[in-house]
Protein backbone atom coordinates (compact mmCIF):
# COMPACT_ATOMS: atom_id res chain seq x y z
CA UNK A 1 0.00 0.00 0.00
CA UNK A 2 1.01 3.56 -0.94
CA UNK A 3 2.37 5.76 2.07
CA UNK A 4 0.93 9.09 1.22
CA UNK A 5 2.53 10.66 4.41
CA UNK A 6 6.00 10.99 2.58
CA UNK A 7 4.64 13.03 -0.26
CA UNK A 8 2.86 15.39 2.13
CA UNK A 9 5.13 17.64 1.44
CA UNK A 10 5.20 18.00 -2.22
CA UNK A 11 1.17 17.87 -2.40
CA UNK A 12 1.49 20.60 0.37
CA UNK A 13 3.22 22.78 -2.66
CA UNK A 14 1.13 21.84 -5.78
CA UNK A 15 -1.85 22.23 -3.52
CA UNK A 16 -0.45 26.15 -2.69
CA UNK A 17 0.30 26.71 -5.77
CA UNK A 18 -3.50 25.77 -7.02
CA UNK A 19 -5.18 27.75 -4.06
CA UNK A 20 -3.48 31.31 -5.12
CA UNK A 21 -4.00 30.32 -8.59
CA UNK A 22 -7.68 30.04 -8.09
CA UNK A 23 -7.39 32.90 -5.54
CA UNK A 24 -5.91 35.31 -7.63
CA UNK A 25 -7.63 34.26 -10.83
CA UNK A 26 -10.78 34.45 -9.41
CA UNK A 27 -11.16 37.90 -7.37
CA UNK A 28 -8.87 39.76 -10.81
CA UNK A 29 -11.44 37.98 -12.71
CA UNK A 30 -14.59 39.52 -10.95
CA UNK A 31 -13.08 43.14 -10.93
CA UNK A 32 -12.02 43.34 -14.53
CA UNK A 33 -15.49 41.29 -15.19
CA UNK A 34 -17.08 44.43 -13.41
CA UNK A 35 -14.98 46.78 -15.50
CA UNK A 36 -15.89 45.15 -18.92
CA UNK A 37 -19.37 45.38 -17.29
CA UNK A 38 -19.60 49.01 -16.91
CA UNK A 39 -17.43 49.47 -19.85
CA UNK A 40 -19.65 47.19 -21.96
CA UNK A 41 -22.75 49.76 -21.15
CA UNK A 42 -20.39 52.99 -22.12
CA UNK A 43 -21.67 55.05 -24.87
CA UNK A 44 -18.82 54.87 -26.61
CA UNK A 45 -19.29 52.88 -29.72
CA UNK A 46 -15.70 51.71 -30.15
CA UNK A 47 -15.49 50.57 -26.31
CA UNK A 48 -18.71 48.61 -26.35
CA UNK A 49 -17.34 46.78 -29.62
CA UNK A 50 -14.04 45.88 -28.48
CA UNK A 51 -15.53 44.27 -25.44
CA UNK A 52 -17.67 42.16 -27.06
CA UNK A 53 -15.45 40.91 -29.63
CA UNK A 54 -12.79 40.00 -26.74
CA UNK A 55 -15.38 38.36 -24.73
CA UNK A 56 -16.36 36.29 -28.08
CA UNK A 57 -13.14 35.68 -29.26
CA UNK A 58 -12.13 34.02 -25.38
CA UNK A 59 -15.18 32.67 -25.09
CA UNK A 60 -14.91 30.46 -28.41
CA UNK A 61 -11.65 29.39 -27.91
CA UNK A 62 -10.58 26.61 -25.55
CA UNK A 63 -8.66 27.95 -22.41
CA UNK A 64 -5.74 25.50 -23.40
CA UNK A 65 -4.74 27.71 -26.19
CA UNK A 66 -5.22 31.27 -24.55
CA UNK A 67 -2.48 29.55 -22.22
CA UNK A 68 -0.65 28.45 -24.56
CA UNK A 69 -0.26 31.95 -26.77
CA UNK A 70 0.04 33.67 -23.68
CA UNK A 71 2.97 31.56 -22.38
CA UNK A 72 4.79 30.45 -25.61
CA UNK A 73 3.52 32.89 -28.02
CA UNK A 74 4.45 35.73 -26.39
CA UNK A 75 8.34 34.42 -27.03
CA UNK A 76 8.08 35.34 -30.82
CA UNK A 77 8.01 38.70 -30.67
CA UNK A 78 11.53 40.46 -30.49
CA UNK A 79 10.17 43.35 -28.76
CA UNK A 80 8.20 41.69 -26.24
CA UNK A 81 11.86 39.80 -24.91
CA UNK A 82 13.22 42.96 -25.22
CA UNK A 83 10.88 45.05 -23.00
CA UNK A 84 10.35 44.96 -19.49
CA UNK A 85 6.54 42.94 -19.93
CA UNK A 86 8.98 39.72 -20.65
CA UNK A 87 9.57 39.93 -16.80
CA UNK A 88 6.49 38.89 -16.14
CA UNK A 89 5.60 36.61 -19.46
CA UNK A 90 8.62 34.60 -19.07
CA UNK A 91 7.19 33.17 -15.73
CA UNK A 92 4.74 30.66 -16.00
CA UNK A 93 3.10 31.22 -13.13
CA UNK A 94 1.87 35.21 -14.06
CA UNK A 95 0.91 33.88 -17.29
CA UNK A 96 -1.74 30.95 -15.97
CA UNK A 97 -2.68 33.22 -13.79
CA UNK A 98 -2.90 36.09 -16.96
CA UNK A 99 -5.20 33.25 -19.42
CA UNK A 100 -7.51 32.03 -16.02
CA UNK A 101 -8.00 35.92 -15.12
CA UNK A 102 -8.95 36.91 -18.32
CA UNK A 103 -11.01 33.74 -19.31
CA UNK A 104 -13.33 33.83 -16.22
CA UNK A 105 -13.46 37.89 -16.22
CA UNK A 106 -15.24 37.35 -19.61
CA UNK A 107 -17.40 34.38 -18.91
CA UNK A 108 -18.21 36.63 -15.73
CA UNK A 109 -19.36 39.58 -18.04
CA UNK A 110 -21.59 37.69 -19.75
CA UNK A 111 -22.95 36.59 -16.23
CA UNK A 112 -22.94 40.10 -15.04
CA UNK A 113 -24.67 41.17 -18.12
CA UNK A 114 -27.63 38.69 -18.53
CA UNK A 115 -28.41 40.00 -14.34
CA UNK A 116 -28.21 43.61 -15.45
CA UNK A 117 -30.92 42.83 -18.18
CA UNK A 118 -32.78 40.51 -15.97
CA UNK A 119 -33.00 43.68 -12.74
CA UNK A 120 -36.77 44.47 -12.82
CA UNK A 121 -37.47 47.95 -15.40
CA UNK A 122 -39.78 49.19 -12.59
CA UNK A 123 -36.56 49.42 -10.38
CA UNK A 124 -33.95 51.53 -12.99
CA UNK A 125 -37.06 53.51 -13.47
CA UNK A 126 -37.70 53.93 -9.98
CA UNK A 127 -33.67 55.31 -9.63
CA UNK A 128 -34.61 57.74 -12.37
CA UNK A 129 -37.28 59.13 -10.54
CA UNK A 130 -35.65 59.64 -7.80
CA UNK A 131 -33.12 61.84 -9.78
CA UNK A 132 -30.34 59.48 -9.11
CA UNK A 133 -27.22 59.83 -11.28
CA UNK A 134 -26.51 56.74 -13.76
CA UNK A 135 -23.37 55.79 -11.34
CA UNK A 136 -25.24 55.70 -8.26
CA UNK A 137 -27.92 54.10 -9.56
CA UNK A 138 -25.73 51.17 -11.49
CA UNK A 139 -23.78 51.33 -7.78
CA UNK A 140 -26.87 51.05 -5.27
CA UNK A 141 -29.39 49.62 -6.99
CA UNK A 142 -28.75 47.32 -9.81
CA UNK A 143 -25.42 46.09 -8.85
CA UNK A 144 -26.21 45.24 -5.54
CA UNK A 145 -29.35 43.45 -7.54
CA UNK A 146 -27.16 41.89 -10.11
CA UNK A 147 -24.64 40.58 -8.25
CA UNK A 148 -27.72 38.39 -6.40
CA UNK A 149 -29.55 37.36 -9.44
CA UNK A 150 -25.83 36.23 -11.13
CA UNK A 151 -24.67 34.42 -7.62
CA UNK A 152 -25.73 31.06 -8.40
CA UNK A 153 -24.52 30.79 -11.87
CA UNK A 154 -21.47 32.51 -10.27
CA UNK A 155 -20.38 29.50 -8.20
CA UNK A 156 -20.20 27.29 -11.18
CA UNK A 157 -17.82 29.84 -13.02
CA UNK A 158 -15.94 29.60 -9.66
CA UNK A 159 -15.69 25.60 -9.75
CA UNK A 160 -14.76 26.18 -13.65
CA UNK A 161 -11.78 28.28 -12.67
CA UNK A 162 -10.74 25.45 -9.93
CA UNK A 163 -11.14 22.89 -13.07
CA UNK A 164 -9.17 25.44 -15.02
CA UNK A 165 -6.11 25.52 -12.45
CA UNK A 166 -5.24 21.83 -13.56
CA UNK A 167 -4.06 22.94 -17.06
CA UNK A 168 -1.44 25.09 -15.45
CA UNK A 169 0.56 22.33 -15.10
CA UNK A 170 0.83 22.04 -19.08
CA UNK A 171 3.04 24.99 -19.15
CA UNK A 172 5.56 23.71 -16.42
CA UNK A 173 3.81 25.04 -13.80
CA UNK A 174 3.70 22.30 -10.64
CA UNK A 175 0.41 22.94 -9.45
CA UNK A 176 -1.44 20.22 -7.55
CA UNK A 177 -2.10 18.37 -11.42
CA UNK A 178 1.43 18.81 -11.72
CA UNK A 179 2.84 17.17 -8.87
CA UNK A 180 0.63 14.27 -9.39
CA UNK A 181 1.85 13.48 -12.51
CA UNK A 182 5.42 14.04 -10.80
CA UNK A 183 5.00 11.62 -8.27
CA UNK A 184 3.51 9.16 -10.60
CA UNK A 185 6.70 9.65 -12.73
CA UNK A 186 8.48 8.70 -9.79
CA UNK A 187 6.62 5.96 -8.49
CA UNK A 188 4.43 4.25 -11.14
CA UNK A 189 0.89 4.07 -9.25
CA UNK A 190 -0.52 5.80 -11.62
CA UNK A 191 -4.42 5.06 -10.04
CA UNK A 192 -4.01 5.93 -6.33
CA UNK A 193 -2.00 9.37 -7.41
CA UNK A 194 -4.94 10.01 -9.30
CA UNK A 195 -7.59 8.84 -7.03
CA UNK A 196 -6.12 10.80 -4.55
CA UNK A 197 -5.74 13.83 -7.14
CA UNK A 198 -9.58 13.40 -7.52
CA UNK A 199 -10.65 13.18 -3.66
CA UNK A 200 -8.73 16.99 -3.40
CA UNK A 201 -10.46 18.46 -6.72
CA UNK A 202 -13.78 17.40 -4.82
CA UNK A 203 -12.96 18.38 -1.56
CA UNK A 204 -12.22 21.99 -3.11
CA UNK A 205 -15.51 21.97 -4.78
CA UNK A 206 -17.20 21.26 -1.74
CA UNK A 207 -15.19 24.31 0.19
CA UNK A 208 -16.16 25.91 -2.83
CA UNK A 209 -19.97 25.26 -2.41
CA UNK A 210 -20.08 25.61 1.17
CA UNK A 211 -18.53 29.44 1.07
CA UNK A 212 -21.19 30.20 -1.68
CA UNK A 213 -24.51 28.57 0.04
CA UNK A 214 -23.34 30.94 3.32
CA UNK A 215 -23.24 33.86 0.30
CA UNK A 216 -26.83 33.01 -0.37
CA UNK A 217 -27.71 33.03 2.87
CA UNK A 218 -26.00 36.37 3.97
CA UNK A 219 -26.94 38.27 0.61
CA UNK A 220 -30.43 36.60 0.45
CA UNK A 221 -33.41 39.77 1.03
CA UNK A 222 -35.60 39.37 3.59
CA UNK A 223 -38.86 38.63 3.87
CA UNK A 224 -39.09 37.45 0.49
CA UNK B 1 5.72 30.27 -47.94
CA UNK B 2 6.36 27.44 -45.96
CA UNK B 3 3.27 28.33 -43.85
CA UNK B 4 0.83 26.55 -46.54
CA UNK B 5 2.08 23.69 -45.76
CA UNK B 6 1.40 23.53 -42.05
CA UNK B 7 -1.86 24.98 -42.71
CA UNK B 8 -2.54 22.27 -44.52
CA UNK B 9 -1.91 19.93 -41.49
CA UNK B 10 -3.13 22.14 -39.31
CA UNK B 11 -6.85 21.45 -41.17
CA UNK B 12 -6.32 17.63 -41.43
CA UNK B 13 -5.84 17.90 -37.80
CA UNK B 14 -9.27 19.79 -37.60
CA UNK B 15 -11.01 16.89 -39.38
CA UNK B 16 -10.19 14.69 -36.24
CA UNK B 17 -10.53 17.43 -33.87
CA UNK B 18 -14.15 17.46 -35.16
CA UNK B 19 -14.41 13.88 -35.38
CA UNK B 20 -13.63 13.53 -31.76
CA UNK B 21 -15.66 15.75 -30.93
CA UNK B 22 -19.17 13.76 -32.75
CA UNK B 23 -18.17 11.17 -31.13
CA UNK B 24 -17.92 12.56 -27.86
CA UNK B 25 -21.51 13.70 -28.31
CA UNK B 26 -23.04 10.75 -29.51
CA UNK B 27 -21.49 8.84 -26.66
CA UNK B 28 -22.05 11.18 -24.14
CA UNK B 29 -26.14 11.64 -25.31
CA UNK B 30 -26.30 7.95 -24.57
CA UNK B 31 -24.36 8.57 -21.32
CA UNK B 32 -26.73 11.34 -20.46
CA UNK B 33 -29.96 9.45 -21.11
CA UNK B 34 -28.70 5.96 -19.51
CA UNK B 35 -28.01 9.06 -16.37
CA UNK B 36 -31.20 11.31 -16.69
CA UNK B 37 -33.21 7.66 -16.42
CA UNK B 38 -31.26 6.33 -13.59
CA UNK B 39 -31.58 9.66 -11.39
CA UNK B 40 -35.70 9.17 -12.13
CA UNK B 41 -35.86 5.24 -10.99
CA UNK B 42 -37.46 4.94 -7.88
CA UNK B 43 -34.54 2.66 -6.51
CA UNK B 44 -32.94 4.35 -4.35
CA UNK B 45 -29.22 3.29 -4.22
CA UNK B 46 -29.42 3.25 -8.00
CA UNK B 47 -30.47 6.63 -7.97
CA UNK B 48 -27.83 7.73 -5.50
CA UNK B 49 -25.23 5.88 -7.63
CA UNK B 50 -26.19 7.43 -10.76
CA UNK B 51 -26.29 11.10 -8.81
CA UNK B 52 -23.06 10.72 -6.48
CA UNK B 53 -20.87 9.52 -10.20
CA UNK B 54 -22.43 12.70 -11.61
CA UNK B 55 -21.09 14.85 -8.94
CA UNK B 56 -17.90 13.32 -9.05
CA UNK B 57 -17.52 13.87 -12.81
CA UNK B 58 -18.71 16.75 -12.59
CA UNK B 59 -16.25 18.35 -10.35
CA UNK B 60 -13.17 16.75 -11.55
CA UNK B 61 -11.46 19.02 -13.80
CA UNK B 62 -11.36 17.35 -17.57
CA UNK B 63 -7.48 17.13 -17.80
CA UNK B 64 -7.72 14.75 -14.60
CA UNK B 65 -10.95 12.18 -15.98
CA UNK B 66 -8.76 12.33 -19.62
CA UNK B 67 -5.62 11.33 -18.21
CA UNK B 68 -7.42 9.01 -15.29
CA UNK B 69 -9.06 7.03 -18.61
CA UNK B 70 -5.43 7.13 -20.41
CA UNK B 71 -2.61 6.34 -18.13
CA UNK B 72 -5.03 5.22 -15.09
CA UNK B 73 -7.36 2.97 -17.02
CA UNK B 74 -4.11 1.20 -19.00
CA UNK B 75 -2.28 0.31 -15.99
CA UNK B 76 -5.18 -1.09 -14.27
CA UNK B 77 -6.17 -3.06 -17.39
CA UNK B 78 -2.94 -4.16 -17.70
CA UNK B 79 -2.50 -5.52 -14.19
CA UNK B 80 -5.92 -7.24 -14.57
CA UNK B 81 -5.18 -9.26 -17.55
CA UNK B 82 -1.28 -9.20 -16.85
CA UNK B 83 -0.07 -8.30 -20.14
CA UNK B 84 0.25 -4.82 -21.81
CA UNK B 85 -3.03 -3.11 -22.24
CA UNK B 86 -3.18 -0.46 -24.50
CA UNK B 87 -5.78 2.26 -25.01
CA UNK B 88 -5.70 4.45 -28.23
CA UNK B 89 -6.00 9.17 -27.60
CA UNK B 90 -8.73 8.73 -29.58
CA UNK B 91 -10.90 6.38 -27.59
CA UNK B 92 -9.40 7.93 -24.48
CA UNK B 93 -10.94 11.15 -25.29
CA UNK B 94 -13.84 10.16 -26.61
CA UNK B 95 -14.45 8.01 -23.15
CA UNK B 96 -13.26 11.50 -20.91
CA UNK B 97 -14.86 13.99 -22.96
CA UNK B 98 -18.13 11.70 -23.19
CA UNK B 99 -18.52 11.20 -19.61
CA UNK B 100 -18.50 14.98 -19.10
CA UNK B 101 -20.55 15.67 -21.74
CA UNK B 102 -23.10 12.78 -20.76
CA UNK B 103 -22.67 13.95 -16.83
CA UNK B 104 -23.94 17.29 -17.69
CA UNK B 105 -26.54 16.40 -19.99
CA UNK B 106 -27.97 13.93 -17.62
CA UNK B 107 -29.11 17.21 -15.64
CA UNK B 108 -30.45 18.48 -19.03
CA UNK B 109 -32.59 15.74 -19.68
CA UNK B 110 -33.92 15.41 -16.59
CA UNK B 111 -35.30 19.09 -16.81
CA UNK B 112 -36.30 18.19 -20.05
CA UNK B 113 -38.74 15.15 -19.32
CA UNK B 114 -39.77 16.72 -15.90
CA UNK B 115 -41.28 19.90 -18.66
CA UNK B 116 -43.22 17.46 -20.92
CA UNK B 117 -46.96 17.49 -19.47
CA UNK B 118 -47.97 14.46 -17.74
CA UNK B 119 -51.23 14.41 -19.43
CA UNK B 120 -49.17 13.30 -22.77
CA UNK B 121 -47.64 10.45 -21.07
CA UNK B 122 -51.12 9.36 -19.76
CA UNK B 123 -52.53 9.71 -23.19
CA UNK B 124 -49.94 7.47 -24.30
CA UNK B 125 -50.06 4.83 -21.93
CA UNK B 126 -54.49 5.25 -22.19
CA UNK B 127 -53.78 4.67 -25.85
CA UNK B 128 -51.60 1.24 -25.10
CA UNK B 129 -48.17 2.65 -25.99
CA UNK B 130 -45.74 0.56 -25.12
CA UNK B 131 -42.34 1.73 -22.81
CA UNK B 132 -40.22 1.91 -25.92
CA UNK B 133 -43.18 3.54 -28.22
CA UNK B 134 -44.19 6.32 -25.48
CA UNK B 135 -40.70 7.07 -25.41
CA UNK B 136 -39.73 7.49 -28.88
CA UNK B 137 -43.00 8.85 -30.18
CA UNK B 138 -44.04 10.77 -27.21
CA UNK B 139 -41.37 11.88 -25.16
CA UNK B 140 -38.29 11.97 -27.18
CA UNK B 141 -39.39 14.77 -29.26
CA UNK B 142 -41.15 16.46 -27.19
CA UNK B 143 -38.17 16.27 -24.50
CA UNK B 144 -35.54 17.28 -27.70
CA UNK B 145 -37.32 20.88 -28.19
CA UNK B 146 -36.59 21.48 -24.24
CA UNK B 147 -33.29 19.60 -24.19
CA UNK B 148 -31.52 21.24 -27.21
CA UNK B 149 -30.50 24.65 -25.69
CA UNK B 150 -28.83 23.15 -23.04
CA UNK B 151 -27.00 20.65 -24.93
CA UNK B 152 -26.43 23.18 -27.35
CA UNK B 153 -24.26 24.75 -24.31
CA UNK B 154 -22.71 21.82 -23.68
CA UNK B 155 -21.83 21.39 -27.71
CA UNK B 156 -19.81 24.30 -27.28
CA UNK B 157 -18.09 23.44 -23.83
CA UNK B 158 -17.09 20.05 -25.52
CA UNK B 159 -15.53 21.88 -28.75
CA UNK B 160 -13.12 23.38 -26.46
CA UNK B 161 -12.76 20.81 -24.31
CA UNK B 162 -11.11 18.59 -27.37
CA UNK B 163 -7.99 20.98 -27.17
CA UNK B 164 -6.58 18.74 -24.08
CA UNK B 165 -6.60 15.80 -25.89
CA UNK B 166 -3.87 16.48 -27.63
CA UNK B 167 -1.75 16.41 -24.38
CA UNK B 168 -2.75 12.09 -24.21
CA UNK B 169 -0.86 12.70 -28.03
CA UNK B 170 -3.70 12.61 -30.54
CA UNK B 171 -2.84 14.23 -33.61
CA UNK B 172 -5.43 16.60 -33.38
CA UNK B 173 -5.85 20.18 -34.63
CA UNK B 174 -4.27 21.57 -31.43
CA UNK B 175 -1.16 19.37 -31.92
CA UNK B 176 -0.63 19.91 -35.74
CA UNK B 177 -0.39 24.02 -34.29
CA UNK B 178 2.46 22.98 -31.79
CA UNK B 179 4.05 20.94 -33.74
CA UNK B 180 4.17 24.05 -36.39
CA UNK B 181 4.85 26.38 -33.86
CA UNK B 182 7.72 24.44 -32.45
CA UNK B 183 9.12 24.03 -36.10
CA UNK B 184 9.18 27.44 -37.13
CA UNK B 185 9.70 29.14 -34.26
CA UNK B 186 6.79 31.04 -34.57
CA UNK B 187 4.51 30.02 -31.71
CA UNK B 188 1.96 33.15 -31.45
CA UNK B 189 1.20 32.44 -35.24
CA UNK B 190 0.26 29.04 -35.16
CA UNK B 191 -1.61 28.92 -31.65
CA UNK B 192 -4.03 32.05 -33.10
CA UNK B 193 -4.71 30.06 -36.11
CA UNK B 194 -5.89 27.12 -33.93
CA UNK B 195 -7.77 29.38 -31.80
CA UNK B 196 -9.28 30.80 -35.24
CA UNK B 197 -10.38 28.02 -36.61
CA UNK B 198 -11.92 26.94 -32.68
CA UNK B 199 -13.69 30.05 -33.68
CA UNK B 200 -14.78 29.59 -37.07
CA UNK B 201 -16.28 25.80 -35.89
CA UNK B 202 -18.07 28.00 -32.57
CA UNK B 203 -19.54 29.68 -34.62
CA UNK B 204 -20.75 27.90 -37.38
CA UNK B 205 -22.02 25.49 -34.66
CA UNK B 206 -24.32 28.57 -32.83
CA UNK B 207 -25.83 29.27 -36.25
CA UNK B 208 -26.32 25.36 -37.07
CA UNK B 209 -28.08 24.91 -33.40
CA UNK B 210 -30.23 28.06 -34.16
CA UNK B 211 -31.63 26.13 -36.85
CA UNK B 212 -31.90 22.93 -35.17
CA UNK B 213 -33.83 24.92 -32.45
CA UNK B 214 -36.04 26.78 -35.09
CA UNK B 215 -36.79 23.12 -36.05
CA UNK B 216 -37.74 21.94 -33.22
CA UNK B 217 -40.34 24.54 -32.11
CA UNK B 218 -41.49 24.38 -35.67
CA UNK B 219 -44.99 23.59 -34.27
CA UNK B 220 -45.10 25.83 -31.31
CA UNK B 221 -46.29 29.18 -31.50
Amino acid sequence: MLNFLSYLPDLARGLTITLILMLISTFAGLALAILMTIGSRSERYVLRKGIALFVFFIRGTPLLVQLFLIYYGAGQFEWIRNSSLWIILREPMACAIIALTINSACYTTILLQGAINSVPKNEVAACEAMGMSKWLALRRIIFPRAFRIALPAYSNEVVMILKGTSLASTITLLDLMGVIQQLIAQTYQTVQFYVLAGVIYLLFNAIITTIFNILFKWGAIPNR
Amino acid sequence: MQINGFILQILLGTVVTIKLACCAALFGMGVGLIGALLESIPIRWLRYTAASIIFIIRGLPELLILFFIYFGLATLFSKLFHHYVDISAFAAGVAALGLIFGAYAAQVFRGAFLAIDRGQVEAANAMGFTGWQRFTRVQMPQAWRHALPGLGNLWLVLLKDTAIVTLVGLTDMMNQAKMAASTTHQPFTFYLIAAIIYLVITSVSQKIIHIFTLQANRYIH
